[in-house]
């Protein structure tokens, strides 16, 4: 038994080393980031290109919001891809960042059957969509587990004076795609982020989007350089050049093309300063 | 949380009751007859024994699903997605392999000698089935134990079927699992411990059953 152990753990020693370039070593920068864009596969579109051009490694720790500013300030990672805004700004001001940016943002939209009961489609004001919803009390399903989705959705019922309750409004307690599902079963509205309603239209749903484009169905996403003051290997510098060349003009415009030729239509809109100022 | 319970235990139960109503027969019969194709039937039993409860949750998903084959008739017995009906639905075919196997063990352990004892004495095949029931009753109990064990803790089948919707098919392990996901590991653990509380007191009624017959 013991032998085989041996002789396993030696051939995997033997094809990883076998698997490494001969060049150069490569740096390795840790980002941790939000499970939302590395399931979306826009990591796996963007950092080849990065690791290409600078000699890189990007390790992607995919994670919760907190839970990734918590390996930041805890020196565990180099750099933070996230989306909580406020939970970013007392990042910064704690210390334990250098340097936050813009990035991009990606959307909620309200999905629902196309019959509309609710006689919502089409509009973009969520508050009034909403609250057409409660009136009819048209089934809503919600995810009803603390997560940032559910956090959202409460937001906004609340900004529409609403305490949602009784039998139309269904509290799942899963996951998003457990909640689409139920959603399609029922013939219910929900909100959802656009990335995994586009996803699971493609293996057949029978909703459509009825709420799109109200700025309270933002979620942006900022980019963070952890402090390097937290230990010698965090890599500070590689860390700001990676950041550089996340908000630069080209890959700002391969964050706007992203998914559009999987779902035909882009899952992030590009949102850096840099590419605020060029689209004015 | 007593609701929440409470319904563990409302699911759990009617569908023990379907499955022991449909599953000691079947078991009996399988452990008495010798006919052809029994040897298929009984090996069809014990793989569903260890049939992961979660792939019959999906099935009944299937099969209740809106656009599935059972959708389009309108029946008091079929029941819709995403009520406790269709966990009991689920929850039944689950347990129903586990009570008719051990029924069938149990039944197949008793002496060949009280089957032969008992036709002599004239006993129909129907009298004979009850007797060694009886004689069995032991190994019958475990069966239905066996199977109330297998489904008050399965977890994979009623997420699917039930959709663990808050106030109305949100049972004991579904529970469990949204509260770790949340991080609230100290109600997560109370209500392990309402569940593991419920199949103690379950399980020592049962055995109490069968301590009276006696």
């Amino acid at each position: 038994m013991k032998k085989t152990i041996l002789a396993i753990g030696l051939a995997l020693i033997i094809f990883t080393g076998c698997g490494q370039k001969p060049s150069a070593e490569p740096q390795t920068l840790i980002l941790a980031t939000t499970t939302s864009t590395e399931n979306s596969g826009l990591l796996e579109f963007l950092l080849p290109a990065f690791e290409e051009e600078y000699n890189a490694a990007i390790d992607v720790v995919a994670v919760g919001t907190g839970q990734a500013l918590q390996l930041g300030e805890d020196g565990n990672a180099d750099v933070l891809m996230v989306h909580a805004r406020s939970r970013e700004d007392e990042f910064m001001a704690a210390g334990h960042g250098v340097r936050r940016e813009d990035l991009m943002y990606n959307d909620f939209v309200i999905i629902g059957p196309a019959t509309d009961p609710a006689g919502v489609s089409g509009t973009s004001d969520v508050v009034a969509g909403l609250q057409a919803i409660a009136a009819i009390e048209a089934p809503f399903i919600s995810r009803g587990d603390d997560s940032g989705t559910h956090i959202k959705e409460l937001s906004i019922w609340e900004e529409a004076g609403i305490a949602p309750a009784g039998e139309w409004y269904v509290a799942a307690g899963q996951g998003m795609g457990a909640v689409l599902t139920m959603a399609d079963e029922q013939q219910a509205y929900a909100l959802t982020d656009r990335a995994t309603y586009l996803a699971r239209t493609l293996e057949g749903i029978d909703l459509e989007i009825a709420i799109e484009g109200d700025p309270l169905l933002f979620n942006p996403y900022g980019v963070i350089a952890v402090n390097p003051d937290k230990g010698d290997h965090i890599q500070a510098d590689l860390a700001n050049t990676f950041i550089d060349w996340l908000i630069s003009m080209p890959t700002q415009e391969m964050i706007g093309e992203f998914g559009i030729d999987q779902f035909g239509m882009p899952l992030f809109t590009p949102d850096s300063q840099l590419w605020r100022e060029a689209e004015k | 949380m007593l609701e929440i319970a409470a319904l563990s235990l409302r699911v759990s139960g009617v569908a023990l009751g379907i499955s022991a109503l449909t599953g000691i027969p079947v078991g009996a019969f399988l452990g008495l007859s010798r006919f052809r194709g029994r040897p298929f039937l009984v090996t069809l039993v014990y793989t569903g024994m260890g049939f992961p409860p979660v792939v019959i949750g999906l099935f009944v998903y299937l099969l209740l699903s809106r656009n599935g084959p059972l959708a389009a008739i309108e029946s008091a017995i079929i029941p819709a997605l995403f009520t406790p009906g269709a966990m009991v639905l689920a929850q039944s075919i689950i347990a129903f392999p586990l009570v008719a196997g051990f029924t069938m063990a149990a039944v197949m352990g008793v002496d060949a000698q009280l089957h032969l004892q008992a036709r002599a004495l004239g006993a129909t095949r129907w009298q004979t089935a009850v007797t060694v029931l009886a004689e069995a009753r032991v190994g019958v109990l475990a069966a239905v134990i066996a199977g109330f064990g297998g489904i008050i803790s399965e977890v994979g089948a009623v997420m699917l079927v039930g959709g663990n919707i808050d106030g109305r098919t949100r049972v004991l392990t579904t529970a469990i699992v949204l509260e770790t996901r949340k991080g609230n590991f100290d109600l997560a653990i109370a209500l392990g411990v309402i569940l593991l509380g419920l199949t103690f007191v379950a399980n020592w009624a049962l055995l109490r059953l069968q301590g009276k017959e006696e």
